[in-house]
């Protein structure tokens, strides 16, 4: 009874979080919905005799898999948000019917299959004494060699995402006295005001502005301001609020 | 119970592969293909419970091992990617296509 329940609840809550990963624009909402099916599969291994494998769902998967793509997700894409723009004619209706056809195709081969009652794992955990010490004995006797092949494939994706994520530096450092001279040559000012020197605001929302009372476009961050006109949240001051419509108008291009 | 968890191993596993069909940011079509792995896994954890084996258990366990050796590729991969075309779409993505 109580295994049922969990089931239920769970069903319902896996499915609808995979169907918000699937439809909500936004990526940071996706690794949400896709930490919370995680979650409920771990939940539901651990309903069905295999603690060890819940453990690991939630060590390695929320754990780890999800902070990696939250990292990767700062890192890249917070604000770039999805095109809605098809670039294969229907190919939406198309993915689908393929989908629902998948799942109705699968759903009908398992619901012909005569499914006796399950065995249940306490035969095969009993004689090792649990089913950590089991699960131990099948992988270092049987999978052994498995086992030592996945070690490998760690090692090489390390590797490999060192090698991809390695950017080679194709001209030297710079360092501060280039740095400097490269300002000074600039015809720019020759130094950068410190922050709050000529500003009103110390808000981060709020652009900077330049010794001869300009904005500095350099101080408008992208994010902010395309939240700040979706929200039709601006400066009192025009040419602050001019600054971030202007930012917004030139990201789009 | 034993087909209510094929049953939805195969939901979780359409409704990833609608996702990755979908969606054009890379990153979520990503998680999507973790999602089908997810489902997947419950699939063999179901099956080794059906059928009293451990050995359904330990190809999960594998399945984890290759899926968190895969994700760390394919993320260092659309960062190399964002690093060139300032974008994680896969539309912008097509130079190997002509």
């Amino acid at each position: 009874m109580g295994e049922t329940i969990t089931f239920w609840v769970l069903a319902v809550v896996s499915v609808s979080a995979a169907l918000g990963l699937v439809f909500s624009r936004k990526a940071v909402y996706c690794a949400l919905m896709l930490g919370v099916v995680m979650f409920s599969l771990a939940v539901l291994y651990a309903v069905q005799d295999a603690p060890f494998l819940a453990a690991v769902q939630i060590i390695v998967y929320t754990g780890a898999v999800m902070m990696l793509f939250l990292f990767v997700l700062m890192l890249v894409g917070v604000d770039s948000s999805d095109s809605l723009v098809e670039t294969i004619r229907g190919q939406r209706f198309w993915a689908l019917v393929a989908g629902l056809a998948f799942a109705a195709l699968v759903g009908l081969a398992i619901g012909n299959t005569i499914v006796g009652p399950a065995a249940g794992l306490a035969g095969a955990t009993q004689a090792a004494g649990g089913n950590v010490p089991a699960l131990a004995q099948l992988i270092f006797s049987r999978y052994v060699f498995a086992f030592e092949v996945a070690s490998a494939l760690l090692i090489t994706a390390a590797l490999g995402a060192m090698v991809l994520a390695h950017r080679e530096r194709v001209r030297p450092k710079p360092t501060q006295k280039e740095l400097a001279r490269a300002r000074f040559f600039s015809g720019y000012a020759p130094s950068l005001p410190g922050p709050g020197t000529y500003a009103r605001n110390n808000a981060i929302d709020m652009p900077a502005l330049l010794p001869d009372g300009s904005v500095s476009r350099l101080s408008v961050n992208r994010v902010i301001a395309r939240h700040d006109v979706d929200d039709d949240h601006f400066p009192e001051d025009a040419k602050l609020a001019d600054a971030i419509r202007q930012a917004v108008e030139e990201e789009g291009k | 119970m034993t087909t209510h968890y094929l049953v939805l191993s195969a939901l979780l596993f359409s409704i990833g592969a609608v996702g990755v069909l979908v969606r054009r940011n890379a990153i979520v079509v990503f998680m999507c293909v973790e999602l089908m792995l997810n489902a997947c896994n419950l699939a063999f954890v179901t099956f080794a419970r059906q059928h009293g084996n451990l050995d359904g258990q330990i190809i999960a366990f594998f399945v984890m091992v290759v899926a968190a050796a895969e994700v760390v590729v394919g993320l260092a991969i659309i960062v190399t990617i964002f690093r060139t075309r300032r974008s994680a779409s896969v539309d912008d993505a097509n130079l190997l296509k002509y």
